[in-house]
Parts: structure tokens; sequence; C-alpha cells
């Protein structure tokens, strides 16, 4: 509580004043954070809603849900209600079905005696309930476990891959002096700036030479060759000294040796940073996988999502549910490694 | 890979410090893929080292270049070449061996118009839209991302507590996929949505958000910047940061204004860093593709459709596959883009003079 005061009362002021920029600051990240954050926060109570509670205009921030009792004699679970009896008393009873304005009631302890009532008498109980069923049911019924298992194999191996080859071009143009050399960084740093979108056609039409059309390499070897990996290790590579190359090879060890025993542990963090950042490419990768996958099993979890919510427009209770679950991986990392990202992220970025 | 972890020793074995902590599973999962790792890169080492023999030590270079540049050769630079050819044939074949050359006729279909300023006298107008809707949206978007972006990191910047839990929160929705960024405020935005029941608290009348040009274009912007904002928040903060506190504090004892310091001090030192989340915005902005094809599909009718979407559909999802006019539609962008980076840099060259 001491540091929740200490933190609000917290003043520039030399007087210890509250100045108008802190009460500004404050307001700002308070907004702030209900802005960018809210917005998840909102789908994920939506995602835990029943069908009916989602259609419920205005709707109510938790995923309230009507009770429902086994009645004896009834082989449906039945809504229970609270209900104002004509003699004044309250009573808790289960409908067994409504016709027009009037509701035939029983007592779920007598379930013999039908108790009619005016519909304007009875008023819903309800509780907080998860609908785990927005979960499990697609989850059975779609390919969603397929989805994930692709976009987790892409997301893999794409980021092993480009670790790899990034980082051994990177060694070689920083390390080495060779005929081309030059001219090979140019060409690589100046396709820096040409996404994927403006070659579309001609990589489909690679893609399909190959016949890598709905296979999962189609999705990962295209993108493996990042200009932006090799430029950024090929920088921190630079800074490592190269008495270490010759002191490894008078030692005896060989080139392979040398870039991976010794260039590859120094370089950690800038292969980490590269590592986050192609997993993060990877994962929520959407134009090139839309376009190479056609077919449902290759489907990548991205791919799949934009599918599912095209096929049922209306049924939002289980396009959410799936929502949260393609969320769910990445926002786990994050939480893990949050401090690492945002810094690896801010010094990397300068360049 | 022999690091003991010290979260496996408890309170008993810390008295013992002669007996090494008990590996934990995670150690041995570590060795394990250690020695996975090592079992393949000595794999590969057989082959490079027999390599090393025939090439000698400088010509290994191109040993090590060459699987990144045979990618990169044949998914990046090869399709670019072949995207210019593409964009001079038509018909509808994938194989450019069956396509009909067809010299400058595409592009002079995308370029036949009326007058230049009123895409309906266009014979593609759908591209001229798609280019009108693209030039609104980068202006917007990226004034939008480099003022929220700035005022945030001023902010984080500040000596506050709490900020790197502000950080990532502004951050987080940099990692989310553009389908999750769509699907998330397609059912923010719908007409029963959470939006329209806070506005309905006023007694104002729910909006038709998506179904209005001017609505969706404004959502469209505001969900761009929404969703990417943090991650130039972050560049800017470390730009901040790495300008001297010395600096603050001779203009203090100088006397300098809070305005001041800010207008000498800040913002000339963090010019350099400005340029940067610039240029990566607005070649970022006039990519704009998925989130908003998830959030509007490009509606209602064209409002939202833009200059990589008209490419997706002339290309692939319509139903004649115009692979040729797709071509030239991307030579375009292309250039746009060319355009824009020398611009920029002139524009870095001169300020950095400065």
């Amino acid at each position: 509580m001491a540091i929740v005061t200490d933190f609000l009362s917290r003043t520039r002021g030399r007087n210890g004043r509250l100045d108008f920029s802190d009460i500004f600051t404050y307001l700002y990240l308070g907004l702030g954070t209900l802005i960018m954050f809210g917005p998840v926060l909102w789908l994920i109570l939506s995602s835990f809603k029943t069908q009916s509670a989602l259609v419920e205009f205005p709707p109510q921030l938790l995923p309230y849900s009507q009770q429902t009792t086994a009645v004896e004699g009834y082989d449906e679970p039945l809504p229970i209600f609270r209900v104002t009896l004509d003699d004044g008393s309250v009573q808790t009873l289960a409908q067994v079905r409504r016709v027009g304005i009037e509701a035939q009631m029983v007592d779920p302890v007598a379930p013999e005696e039908i108790i009619k009532v005016n519909i304007d008498q009875r008023e819903e109980i309800r509780s907080v309930q998860l609908a785990w069923r927005n979960y499990t049911e697609p989850l059975a019924r779609f390919n969603f476990l397929k989805y994930l298992q692709n976009s987790v194999v892409v997301t893999v191996v794409a980021t092993l891959i480009t670790l790899l080859i990034n980082s051994m071009a990177a060694f070689a143009l920083s390390k080495y002096e060779f005929k081309g050399r030059n001219s090979i960084f140019f060409v690589i740093i100046s396709t820096l700036m040409i996404p994927v979108s403006v070659i579309l056609v001609p990589v489909f039409l690679v893609i399909t030479q190959i016949g890598w059309n709905n296979s999962l390499w189609g999705v990962i070897i295209p993108g493996a060759a990042t200009p932006t990996g090799v430029f950024l290790l090929r920088q921190y590579m630079l800074t490592l000294p190269d008495e270490l190359l010759a002191a490894a090879r008078i030692d005896g060890a060989s080139e392979w040796r040398i870039y991976w025993q010794i260039v590859l542990p120094l370089a950690a963090p800038a292969l980490a940073v590269l590592a986050i950042f192609s997993v993060m490419w990877r994962w929520n990768d959407f134009l090139w996988p839309l376009i190479v996958l056609s077919r449902n099993e290759v489907f990548t979890l991205q791919v799949g999502l934009n599918a599912f919510q095209g096929e049922l427009n209306t049924q939002w209770h289980y396009v959410l549910a799936m929502t949260v679950l393609t969320l769910l991986p990445i926002t786990i990392v994050f939480a893990f490694l949050q401090k690492f990202i945002t810094s690896g992220i801010a010094t990397t970025g300068i360049k | 890979m022999t690091s003991t972890r010290n979260t496996t020793t408890g309170n008993i074995a810390t008295n013992k410090p002669a007996i090494a902590p008990r590996p934990s599973l995670l150690d041995y999962l570590g060795r394990l893929f250690f020695g996975i790792f090592a079992l393949i890169m000595n794999g590969i080492g057989v082959f490079m080292e027999a390599l090393q023999k025939r090439l000698g030590v400088q010509r290994m270079a191109y040993a090590f270049v060459l699987p990144n540049l045979l990618i990169f050769g044949i998914f990046v630079l090869f399709p670019m070449l072949l995207n210019f050819y593409y964009a001079l044939t038509g018909g509808t074949n994938l194989f450019p061996q069956d396509r009909p050359f067809v010299g400058t006729r595409n592009l002079e279909q995308l370029f036949n118009c009326g007058s230049y300023l009123d895409p309906n006298t266009c014979q593609e107008d759908l591209f001229w839209r798609s280019i009108y809707n693209t030039v609104f949206f980068v202006f917007f978007q990226v004034s939008g991302m480099v003022f929220f972006s700035l005022v945030t990191a001023l902010i984080l910047n500040r000596d506050i507590r709490g900020r790197g839990f502000f950080r990532s929160i502004f951050f987080y929705p940099v990692l989310l996929s553009p389908v999750v960024v769509g699907l998330i405020w397609k059912w923010i935005l719908q007409r029963e949505g959470l939006l329209n029941a806070v506005v309905g608290a006023f007694d104002v009348e729910p909006f038709l958000f998506l179904i209005n040009a001017q609505w969706s274009t404004f959502w469209v912007i505001t969900v761009s910047i929404w969703a990417l904002m943090g991650f130039y928040t972050l560049i800017l903060l470390a730009g901040l940061q790495a300008i001297p506190a010395t600096l603050y504090e001779a203009g203090q004892i100088d006397g300098t204004s809070e305005w001041a310091s800010f207008r000498y001090i800040t913002m000339p030192l963090l010019m350099p860093t400005m340029f940067v989340v610039l240029v990566l915005a607005l070649i970022r902005a006039v990519q704009v593709f998925d989130q908003v094809f998830v959030l509007t599909g490009g509606g209602p009718g064209t409002a939202t459709s833009y200059m990589v979407q008209y490419i997706y559909t002339t290309g692939f999802s319509n139903q004649v596959q115009q692979f040729g006019l797709a071509s030239a539609a991307s030579v375009v962008l292309g250039v746009s883009l060319l355009i824009l980076t020398v611009i920029q840099l002139r524009l870095g060259r001169g300020s950095d003079a400065v």
C-alpha cells in the first residue's frame, strides 16, 4: 500500500506539488494501458461466453450464463428462475416451457405439479460460467490442432534455417576478404526494402515449378535468406576481434570449427535478436502462406483462422475462442522474455 | 553448457559447497539439445573440412555464403527480374513459356484513364482507387504513428515507476498477428460490439463502424497504429535514452525551460532516430494488407482496398488470374517504394548535414 501511495504521489516538483505534467503522464499511461490491453482482455472474456450471451446487447463484462438444474422426469437440464408468485412470495423454479407470455414452471424439489406464471414475474438466475465448449468443440470438429502443428513446424524449422544460413553468410561477409564480397553485400542490402508483396507472382511460379504448392517447404524456404538477418549479424560480427580467428587457425582449427565454436557463441546476443524477429515473422505471417497453401490440411494457424472466420461468419463464439488460442503461444513467450525482447529490439532497431 | 543452474539448490545443499548441485531436468534437456546441435554441426563439419582441403582457407568464404545466396537468388533476385517479364505478358497461364508477349499493354491498361484524378474514368478503376486509398492511408497512418509513438516514448522516458511494465504493455500488440488484430477489432467494432455499447450508455445511436466508408477508413488507420505503435515507441525510447543526461543537467544550470530543452536538446539529437522510424513506418504503410483484409475485406465497396490487396485479388483470388496485370501493378508498387526510399535517403543526408 505504501508503494501505491508513494507511486501515486510522486512528483517532479521540488516542493512536492503534483505537477500538471505528472497528471498528464499518469493519465496517458492509464488510458494507454486500457486502450492497448483492453481489446485483448475483452477478446479473452468474450471467448468464454456462451453463444446466447454473445448476442446480448449491451454486453455483460463477465461471461454470465443462466443456471440450469436437472429435474426428475425431464431429460434436459432446465433453466432456473427467481419467480415472484401472486401471493407475493419469492420462489426458485425451473422452467419447462414457455407459451406466449405464460411460462410453465416446476419446483425442482416437487416436479409433479406445473405452476403457470406470467413471464414478467420471473427473473433469470445467472452466474459466472466459463463456456469451455467454445474451445473444446471446434478443436474436435475442425483441424485446429493440425494448423497449430503446421505453424509450430514452420516457425521452428524456418527460424533454425534462417539462423544457420544467415550467420554463415554474415561470417563470410565480415571475416573474409574475397572477390565479389562487396557486390554480394550490396545486392543483399539493396533488397532490404523490397517486400515479398512486390514479387508475389514470380515467387509463386518458382514454388510451383519446384512442386512446393501446398507444402510447408514452400512457406519456409523463400523467406529464409533474410537481408535483415544477414545485415544484423554482419554488423555484430564485425565487432569481434580478428585475432581470435587467427589464434584458432594457428591451433589448427578448421574454418567451420572457427565458425560454430568461436564466432557463433560470441554472436549469441545478435542471434537471439534475430531468432525473436524470425519467430515473430513466421508465426504471424499471413499473405505468403495464404497464396502457397490452398489445401485445408496444410494451413498454418493464421490462414486457418482466416478461413475459419470466413466460414463461420456468425459463430463468433468459436471464432473468438480460436483467436485466443492463436495469440496464446506468442503471449506466453512474451510474458517470459519481455524484458529481453524489448531491450533487444530497442538496441538493434537503431542499427 | 556445463553451467550449473542454481534453481535446484535448496536450503539444505547451500551449506555443503563441495557437493555440486544435482542437475535438473532442464540441464539434461539442455545437454541433449546441445548434443544434437553439436552432432549436426560436426556432421556438416566433415563436409566443410573436406571442402577446405580443396579450396584453401580464403575461398571457404564462398562455401559460407553459398546457401544464403542460393536461396536469396532463387527466391528473391530471380523473381525480381522475372517480375518485369511477367508485367510484359498476358493471358492467364502461370508458366512464362505459355504466356503471350504483349509488350506494355498491361501498363497501358493500368494507366488508361480519362483523368488520373478521377478513378471512375479509368479502365482499371480499382487500381486507381487502391492507389488513392493507399496515399490517404499512408499519410494519416504515418503521421499518427510518428506522433503517438513520440508522445509515448517521451512519457516513458520520464522518471516514472513501472517503466518496464508500461513499455511491455505498449509493445504487446506488435506481437499479435494481423489476423488476430483484425478479428479483435472486428469483434469490438461490429454493430453490437463493445464500442457501440459504450457510446450507447450515453444514449447515442449505434454507429455502423465497418459499414460506413469514412468510419472504416478511420478505424483501419487507427487499428494499424494501435498494432504497430509499440515497435516505433521502443526505437524512439532507445534514441531518447542515448541522449547524455549531462546535456540536460547543463541546461538546468543555465535555467533552460522544459520546453526549450525539448526543442533545443531532445529534438535535434533525436532526429536520426526519428528518421529511421519514418523510413520504416512509410515502407510498411505502403504495403498495408493483412489486418485490413481481415477487418474489412477491403470494403465497404472499395473504401479500404489498398495496393497489395489489388495485386493479391488480381493475381490470386479472382476467378480469372491475371498474373500479368498483377505483376505490372507490383512493378508500379516497387517503383514507388524505390522513389520513396531515394527521396528519404536524400532528405536523410540533408538532415545529417545540418
